[in-house]
C-alpha cells in the first residue's frame, strides 16, 4: 500500500481526502441509478423473451453478430485504455494519461460509427422500433446505451482537454477516476446487451 | 492555497490490467462460440454466466471495486437485489395469470 | 459580498446578502433549502386551489362549475403538482437541505454545486409541467396505459417534466447519502445522529434507487407515443399491466419518500416538547431503514383489480402487511416518549400530535386496502382517496407544518404569533377531518374516484366534504399569513427558543454562512432531555 498525496481543490472547507472519497462514493451511487434505469429495460426484455421465445430467436437473426462482436471488443479495449489512463496519472505520467484518454475516445467513436451503420442498415430494410417487440427492445436498449456512450465521449473529451492543460497529477486525478468509472459502466452494460440481443439461440 | 493530504491507494499494476483485458477477450470469444452450440434453455444461463464473469472482472479490477470499502459494496449489491426483485416479482405476475 | 472580506463572510448570517443572483447562484445548502421551501409552498397552494375547484365541482350532482373533461384536467394537475412539485421534494429538499449539515456538524452538503443543479433541474421540471397546462393532460397523475397512449392531450410534455424532476430527486438523494456517510463531525457516530438524519438517509436511498425506474417507465411511455413501440399495447404483443408494474415499482417507494421525512420531524419535535429522551432510538432509526427495504416489495397492491395474477396478488398482499410493522414500531415509540413527559402544547407539538393520530388512521386504512378481498370492493373508490389524504395530509403535511413552526425561528431569525398559529392549527385539523373522513364512508358506499358526477344518494357527504375543504383552506391561509407577516413584523428569535439539544440550535438564529465557527466535537446523542446536567429554561 502506497501513500499518495492529494492536493486541495476544495471549494469549501472539506478535507481533501474526505472530498476524494466522497466523490468516489458519489459516482458509485450514480452508477447504481444507471443500473436501475437500464434495469427496467432488462426487466421488459426478460418478460417478453420468456413470452415470445420464437420471435426473439427468429428476429435476432437480422442482427449482425460480427459487428456486435467487434463492438464488444472495441468497448473492452476502451475500458483497458481507460484503466491504463488512471494507472498512468496515479504514477504522475501526464502525457500517457492524455494518450490513453485519446485512445478511449477513439474507441468510443468507432463504436458509434459501427452503430450508425447498423441502424442505417436496419432502416434500409424497413426495420424500426415499431416493427416488433424484439426490435423495440433492440432499439431502446442499444439506443439508450448509445446515448450514454455519447455522453461518455463528451466527458472524456473535456477531461482530455484538461489533461492536455496539465490539470492532473499524481496528487489530483479525481475527475479522471470518476470519468473512468462512468466509462466502465458503459462497457458493463454492453457486456450484457451483446449476448442478450445478438447471441440468442 | 494548496496543502497535501494523504490517502492510501492500492496500485494495480499495468500487467494486471492487460491480463484482465485478455481474459475479457477470451471470454467474449467463448460466449460467441457457445452460442452456436445447442443447450436449449441453458444457452441463456451460460450466456448470462459468462457475461457476469466479464462484468465482475471489469468491476473488480478496472473499476477498483476490489479495493473499495463496505459502503460502496453495499450500494453496488443492493441495486442488483432490487433489480432481481423487479424482474422476479413482475414475472410472477405476468406468468401466473389465469385466463379470463 | 461588497462589505465583507472572505474571512469575515463566514460569520455573516446566511440571509444577509441581497439580490436575486445571490440566491439563484448560491451553493449554500441553507439558501437552497429556503428556495425549495418557497417553491414547494407555492405549488402546494396552486395544487391546493385546483383541489378546492375539484371539491367545488363535487358540491352537488351534475355540472356545478366545470364539464367532465375540465374536471379530469383539474384532478390531473392537482395530483401531478402535489405529488411531483410539492410532496416528493417536500420536507427532504427543503428542511433536509437546510438541516442535514447543521445536525451532523458540517459546513455544507458533500456536493454543494450538485445541490444547486438539483434545484435548477427542479425549476426546469416545474416550468415544463406548467407549460404542459397549455395543452393539459387528463390521464390522472398515474398516466395509465392504454389511455395515456391514446389520449390526444399532451402527455409527453407532462411526463417529460416529471422525468426532469426525477433527476433532481436522484441527485438530492445522492448528495444526502454521501453527506451523511462522509461529513459527520468528529464524535458524531451513527448512533448519535438525530433521528431526522436517519429518516433523511432512508429517504435518500429511496430517491436514489426507485426514481430511475420511473425514469425508464416514462421514457418507454414517450417512446410508445412517438415511435409506436408496443410494450404496453396488447395489439402489438405488449401488456398494459406491465406499465403499472413498472410505474408502481417507483411510486410505492415514492410514498415512503413522502412520509419518512415527516416521521423524522416528529421524532425531533416530540422529545423537545415532552422534555424527555426519545424512547426506542435504535428501533426508530432501524425502522426507517426497514421501511426503505420493505417498501420495494409491495408495489402491486396498487394493482389488485387490474387483471394481474391472483397468485402474485396474494404474495403482495402478505408483503404489504409486513411494511406496516416498522411504521407501527415508530408510533409506539413516540407514544412511549410522550408517556410521563412534561408536555408543552406549542404549535409544533400540536401538529406532531395531530400527525400521530391522523397518520395512524391513514396507515391502518392502508392495511384494509392491502387486504385482497377488501380491496376488490374499495379499489378506485373514495376510500382510497380518503386513505391517501389521511397519510399525505394527516401525515406528511402535518409533519411539514410541524417543521415549519419548529424551525421557523432558526431559519428566519423571527418568532411568529403563537396564538394565531394555534387558531390556524385548529382550523386545519377540523377542516381536514371534515373534508376527508366522510370520504371513507363515501368509498364504502361505492362512490368511485375521479368521477365528475355522482348519483344523488352521495350528495350529503360530498357537501360536508366540500365545506370541510373551505375550513381547511381558511386554516392554511391564516397560517400562511401569520408566517409571512412575521418575517418582517415578528419578534427577534433567540438562538434556542425551544431549548432543544441538537446542533442546529446551538448556533445563532439565523445561522451564519459557514454554520459553525469551529466544527463541534460530539460526545453524546441529542436527546438528553430531563437530565440534571441539562441546561433548561
Amino acid at each position: 500500500m502506497e501513500e499518495i498525496g492529494i492536493d486541495v481543490h476544495a471549494h469549501h472547507h472539506v478535507d481533501p481526502v474526505v472530498e476524494y472519497k466522497a466523490s468516489k462514493l458519489g459516482m458509485w451511487l450514480f452508477l447504481a441509478t444507471e443500473l436501475l434505469l437500464f434495469g427496467g429495460l432488462f426487466a421488459a426484455y426478460a418478460i417478453f423473451r420468456a413470452k415470445y421465445p420464437e420471435m426473439f430467436h427468429e428476429e435476432h437473426k437480422e442482427l449482425d453478430r460480427t459487428i456486435g462482436a467487434i463492438n464488444t471488443v472495441v468497448l473492452i479495449c476502451s475500458s483497458l485504455t481507460m484503466a491504463l489512463g488512471v494507472a498512468s496519472i496515479q504514477r504522475g505520467k501526464k502525457k500517457l494519461l492524455s494518450l490513453f484518454l485519446l485512445l478511449t475516445i477513439l474507441f468510443g467513436i468507432v463504436f458509434g460509427i459501427n452503430k450508425y451503420f447498423e441502424y442505417g442498415h436496419k432502416f434500409e430494410h424497413h426495420i424500426y422500433p415499431s416493427t416488433s417487440i424484439f426490435f423495440a427492445l433492440y432499439f431502446m436498449m442499444t439506443g439508450l446505451h448509445m446515448l450514454h456512450v455519447l455522453a461518455g465521449v463528451l466527458v472524456l473529451t473535456a477531461l482530455l482537454i484538461l489533461s492536455l492543460k496539465g490539470k492532473f497529477s499524481e496528487n489530483y486525478y479525481t475527475p479522471i477516476e470518476l470519468g473512468g468509472l462512468y466509462w466502465h459502466l458503459v462497457d458493463l452494460i454492453w457486456i450484457y446487451l451483446f449476448p442478450l440481443l445478438y447471441l440468442i439461440s | 492555497m494548496e496543502t497535501k493530504a494523504h490517502i492510501e491507494e492500492h496500485h494495480v499494476g499495468y500487467t494486471t490490467y492487460i491480463l484482465v483485458w485478455l481474459a475479457l477477450i477470451v471470454l467474449t470469444g467463448i460466449t460467441v462460440w457457445v452460442s452456436y452450440l445447442h443447450f436449449g434453455v441453458f444457452n441463456i444461463v451460460v450466456a448470462l454466466l459468462i457475461a457476469s464473469i466479464k462484468a465482475s472482472l471489469v468491476a473488480l479490477y478496472f473499476m477498483h471495486l476490489k479495493f473499495e470499502d463496505k459502503t460502496t459494496w453495499i450500494f453496488v449489491l443492493y441495486p442488483i437485489v432490487l433489480l432481481a426483485l423487479l424482474i422476479g416479482l413482475t414475472a410472477v405476475d405476468v406468468f401466473f395469470r389465469t385466463a379470463p | 459580498m461588497a462589505n465583507h472580506t472572505v474571512a469575515e463572510t463566514i460569520h455573516v448570517p446566511y440571509l444577509e446578502e441581497k439580490g436575486i443572483l445571490s440566491w439563484i447562484l448560491s451553493t449554500d445548502h441553507k439558501r437552497i433549502g429556503i428556495m425549495y421551501l418557497v417553491s414547494i409552498s407555492t405549488f402546494f397552494v396552486l395544487a391546493g386551489i385546483a383541489a378546492l375547484l375539484v371539491r367545488l365541482e363535487l358540491l352537488s350532482p351534475g355540472k356545478t362549475i366545470v364539464d367532465a373533461h375540465t374536471y379530469n384536467v383539474l384532478f390531473t394537475f392537482h395530483g401531478s403538482a402535489m405529488v411531483f412539485l410539492f410532496i416528493v421534494p417536500g420536507i427532504a429538499a427543503s428542511f433536509g437541505n437546510f438541516l442535514i449539515p447543521l445536525m451532523i456538524g458540517a459546513r455544507d452538503v458533500a456536493f454543494p454545486r450538485l445541490n444547486l443543479l438539483s434545484y435548477w433541474l427542479y425549476l426546469l421540471g416545474t416550468v415544463i409541467i406548467l407549460f404542459s397546462l397549455l395543452k393539459p393532460a387528463d390521464t390522472g397523475w398515474t398516466f395509465y396505459t392504454p389511455y395515456s397512449i391514446q389520449t390526444g392531450t399532451d402527455v409527453i410534455l407532462l411526463t417529460f417534466g416529471v422525468f426532469v424532476l426525477g433527476f433532481s430527486s436522484i441527485l438530492t438523494g445522492l448528495n444526502f447519502i454521501v453527506t451523511v456517510h462522509k461529513l459527520r463531525a468528529p464524535g458524531m457516530t451513527w448512533h448519535r445522529l438525530p433521528l431526522f438524519i436517519w429518516s433523511s438517509y432512508a429517504t435518500a436511498i429511496l430517491q436514489l434507487l426507485a426514481t430511475p425506474v420511473l425514469g425508464i417507465t416514462l421514457l418507454l411511455l414517450i417512446a410508445e407515443r412517438v415511435f409506436g413501440i408496443g410494450f404496453f399495447d396488447p395489439a402489438k404483443g405488449g401488456d398494459p399491466i406491465l406499465f403499472q408494474n413498472f410505474f408502481w415499482f417507483y411510486s410505492h417507494p415514492a410514498v415512503y419518500i413522502m412520509i419518512i421525512p415527516a416521521m423524522g420531524v416528529i421524532s425531533e419535535v416530540i422529545p423537545v416538547f415532552a422534555r424527555k429522551p426519545i424512547f426506542g432510538y435504535k428501533a426508530i432509526a432501524y425502522s426507517s431503514l426497514a421501511i426503505a427495504l420493505i417498501s420495494f416489495l409491495v408495489w402491486a397492491h396498487h394493482m389488485f383489480v387490474s387483471g394481474m395474477s391472483e397468485v402474485a396478488a396474494t404474495v403482495f398482499s402478505f408483503l404489504t402487511f409486513l411494511v406496516a410493522i416498522p411504521t407501527a414500531i415508530k408510533v409506539f415509540n413516540w407514544l412511549a416518549t410522550l408517556y410521563k413527559g412534561s408536555i408543552e402544547l406549542r404549535t409544533p407539538m400540536l401538529y406532531a400530535l395531530s400527525f400521530i393520530f391522523l397518520f395512524t388512521i391513514g396507515g391502518l386504512t392502508g392495511v384494509f386496502l392491502g387486504t385482497l378481498a377488501a380491496d376488490v370492493h374499495l379499489h378506485d373508490t373514495y376510500f382510497v382517496v380518503a386513505h391517501m389524504h389521511y397519510v399525505m395530509i394527516g401525515g406528511t403535511v402535518m409533519g411539514f407544518f410541524a417543521a415549519l413552526h419548529f424551525w421557523y425561528p432558526k431559519m428566519f431569525g423571527k418568532m411568529y404569533n403563537e396564538a394565531v398559529a394555534k387558531v390556524a392549527w385548529f382550523l386545519v385539523f377540523v377542516g381536514f377531518n371534515v373534508t376527508f373522513f366522510p370520504q371513507f364512508i363515501l368509498g364504502m358506499e361505492g362512490m368511485p374516484r375521479r368521477y365528475a358526477d355522482y348519483p344523488p344518494q352521495f350528495h350529503t357527504l360530498h357537501e360536508i366534504s366540500t365545506i370541510g375543504s373551505w375550513i381547511l383552506g381558511l386554516g392554511i391561509l391564516i397560517m400562511a399569513l401569520n408566517l409571512l407577516r412575521s418575517l418582517t413584523n415578528g419578534e427577534k428569535a433567540p438562538d434556542n427558543p425551544f431549548n432543544s439539544l441538537s446542533l442546529e440550535w446551538q448556533i445563532p438564529s439565523p445561522p451564519p454562512h459557514e454554520n459553525f465557527e469551529k466544527i463541534p466535537h460530539v460526545t453524546d446523542w441529542t436527546y438528553g432531555y430531563g437530565k440534571k446536567n441539562n441546561q433548561e429554561g
